[in-house]
């Protein structure tokens, strides 16, 4: 999936995925789409409710070899 | 997303876990786009304490609580297993280990993300805590202050 920004939140823990994330995100237009990189296992939780709260889209979320990866829509 | 929305925590507790659980949503709720209010009363102000001695008057009393109380969130113990302070030696190694903040880092952060850290003045006047032994850049107040804040907050915590 296509992405404007990537945010490489890998190894950081709670509450570090959300506070770059938002940081990340105020600089980004409406529609942009920001990738997000988390290895932290509560941040899927915590991605979904932040987007949600926002008012932005989580599109997609994958998993592999204990790296998560986020696809928000800014909204 | 509509007008702000509020998150207002009294820390009373002097405990470096619990204060730990009252930063961590303070910097998630800041994340959150909320306005954020930290309150610090009783044992809640020495994880404002610098952790310099500052040379100040003080009375008898006063000076016996500034020695026995920790002189900044470093210094702090914690809740559970304190260990006469081995608890927390364990508690950072594994807070290293995980890739968590600290407690100070966690400060550090709140301050950066603006949020309001409140000292409370009528504790500050009990435990013989002056303006010149907290950090620079908090603010002062009392009930009211505080109020006036959580009246309005979406998520109010004591801790």
């Amino acid at each position: 999936m296509k992405s404007n920004k990537v945010l490489d939140a890998k190894g950081l823990a709670c509450p570090m995925p959300v506070v770059r994330a938002r940081k990340v995100m105020k600089e980004m237009e409406t529609g942009e789409v920001l990738e997000i990189l988390a290895t932290d296992k509560g941040s899927v939780a915590d991605l979904a409710a932040w987007s949600k709260s926002g008012g932005h889209d989580l599109v997609k979320h994958t998993e592999e070899a204990g790296v998560f990866t986020f696809w928000i829509q800014k909204g | 997303m509509s007008e702000t929305k509020r998150t207002t925590i009294v820390l009373f507790s002097g405990d470096y876990d619990k204060a730990m659980a009252a930063y961590i949503i303070a910097n998630g709720a800041a994340a959150y786009d909320h306005q954020v209010t930290i309150f610090h009363t009783f044992w809640g102000l020495n994880a404002l304490r610098k952790d310099e001695l500052v040379p100040v008057k003080k009375g008898l009393l006063e000076k016996v609580f500034g020695k026995m109380m920790p002189r900044g969130a470093d210094k702090m113990g914690i809740s559970n297993m304190n260990f006469a302070g081995m608890g927390p030696k364990m508690i950072k190694h594994v807070i290293k280990k995980h890739n968590a903040m600290t407690l100070p880092q966690l400060i550090e952060l709140a301050e950066e993300q603006d949020i309001k850290l409140v000292a409370c003045t009528m504790t500050m006047d009990l435990l013989g805590l002056q303006q010149k032994e907290l950090m620079d850049g908090i603010q002062y107040g009392g009930v009211a202050a505080y109020l006036g804040d959580a009246q309005e907050g979406n998520v109010n915590l004591f801790i």
